[in-house]
């Protein structure tokens, strides 16, 4: 073992003898104190779980301006533009909603397909879209009474706000411009992607 | 009825199964009943069976067992490439290669193409029909 391991070749690197380290000082733990209490029977400790949550692993073909397919909801079959991905791993996506009815909408990776075009997704900005801005909203709770129900029946529906308004045009404003620059994007996004006789899906390259 | 494309030494041929699937490859010399060594300029010279070979047309002058050099040159010199290309057995393998590497938005700007030539041909035929009736 001694040969087999070079224990020869380090201790003549070393001068005739072995490598010898220090022992590094130990911190001193924190005196404590004997407890009060020791519990009758043995407790059983969970184990320690040190897994972190991450968004879920973005697919490499799938990058800021990429051209998603919706395949399933109200939107299957659309063309939309990948915006980015948020924090609870759903991708941000818009229409833009002037080319296909696809507002700023969250989407999993899971239900999309990729092509390979690209938009040029450099004039917008998306830093204030996160996962809170798309929560439902809470409703404070009020009393009904037996006859203001059908009024109130009446008043659930949902208006969208202004300022969510505003926010689809702002950032649909550059992207459009950059939509209108390649010719016949604009009239592919509008279009919806169906599958037809005799495309094998799993020989097409999108 | 009688064949017209021979096994012989300069006989380029396409594979039709295997690695090198697709590639034109030139007969150098034929091993036995069953198998030939071929030699292309991007691969190296070995044995290949007759039945994964496809004859085409086109012959060049070779001696049997070249070295790649006089391989390439001889290629070059029957300009093999251009003949393949031009030959309706090649175009048809370009078109199809063309096809199958087509992007979703390329199979969309093609539908509109098809859709914008078919109204001008009809546009044309109305024309046509026209002066045929009056």
């Amino acid at each position: 073992m001694y040969h087999k391991r070079g224990l020869w070749a380090i201790k003549a690197k070393n001068g005739g003898a072995f490598p010898k380290h220090e022992k590094k000082a130990a911190a001193a733990a924190p005196a404590e104190k004997p407890p009060k209490f020791y519990p009758a029977d043995d407790v059983k400790k969970p184990l320690v779980n040190k897994r972190k949550a991450r968004p879920t692993k973005l697919r490499a073909s799938i990058t800021p301006g990429t051209v998603l397919i919706i395949l399933a909801g109200r939107f299957k079959g659309k063309r939309v533009v990948f915006l980015k991905q948020l924090t609870s791993g759903l991708l941000l996506v818009t229409g833009p909603f002037k080319i296909n009815g696809v507002p700023l909408r969250r989407v999993n990776q899971s239900y999309v397909i990729a092509t390979s075009t690209k938009v040029d997704i450099s004039g917008v900005n998306v830093e204030k879209f996160d996962d809170k801005y798309f929560g439902k909203k809470v409703e404070k709770k009020k009393k009904k009474g037996e006859g203001e129900f059908f009024e109130a029946e009446k008043e659930e529906k949902n208006v969208l706000p202004q300022d969510k308004k505003d926010d689809q045009k702002s950032v649909d404003a550059a992207l459009i411009k950059s939509i209108e620059a390649v010719p016949d994007l604009k009239s592919y996004l509008g279009a919806r992607f169906s599958l037809k006789a005799g495309m094998k899906p799993h020989e097409l390259v999108f | 009825m009688p064949f017209k494309r021979y096994v012989e030494i300069g006989r380029i041929a396409l594979v039709n199964y295997g690695k090198d699937y697709g590639k034109l490859v030139v007969i150098v010399d034929v091993i036995d009943q069953n198998r030939a060594l071929v030699d292309a300029p991007d691969m190296v010279r070995g044995q290949i069976n007759f039945k994964r070979l496809t004859l085409t047309d086109i012959k060049i002058d070779i001696k049997r067992v070249p070295n790649k050099k006089t391989l390439v040159a001889a290629l070059e010199a029957a300009d093999v490439k251009n003949k393949w290309e031009s030959s309706s057995w090649g175009r048809k393998l370009i078109v199809q290669k063309k096809r199958a590497s087509l992007n979703d938005f390329d199979r969309f700007k093609i539908m509109l193409a098809k859709i914008k030539k078919a109204g001008v041909v009809r546009q044309e035929l109305a024309k046509l029909k026209k002066e045929t009736t009056a």
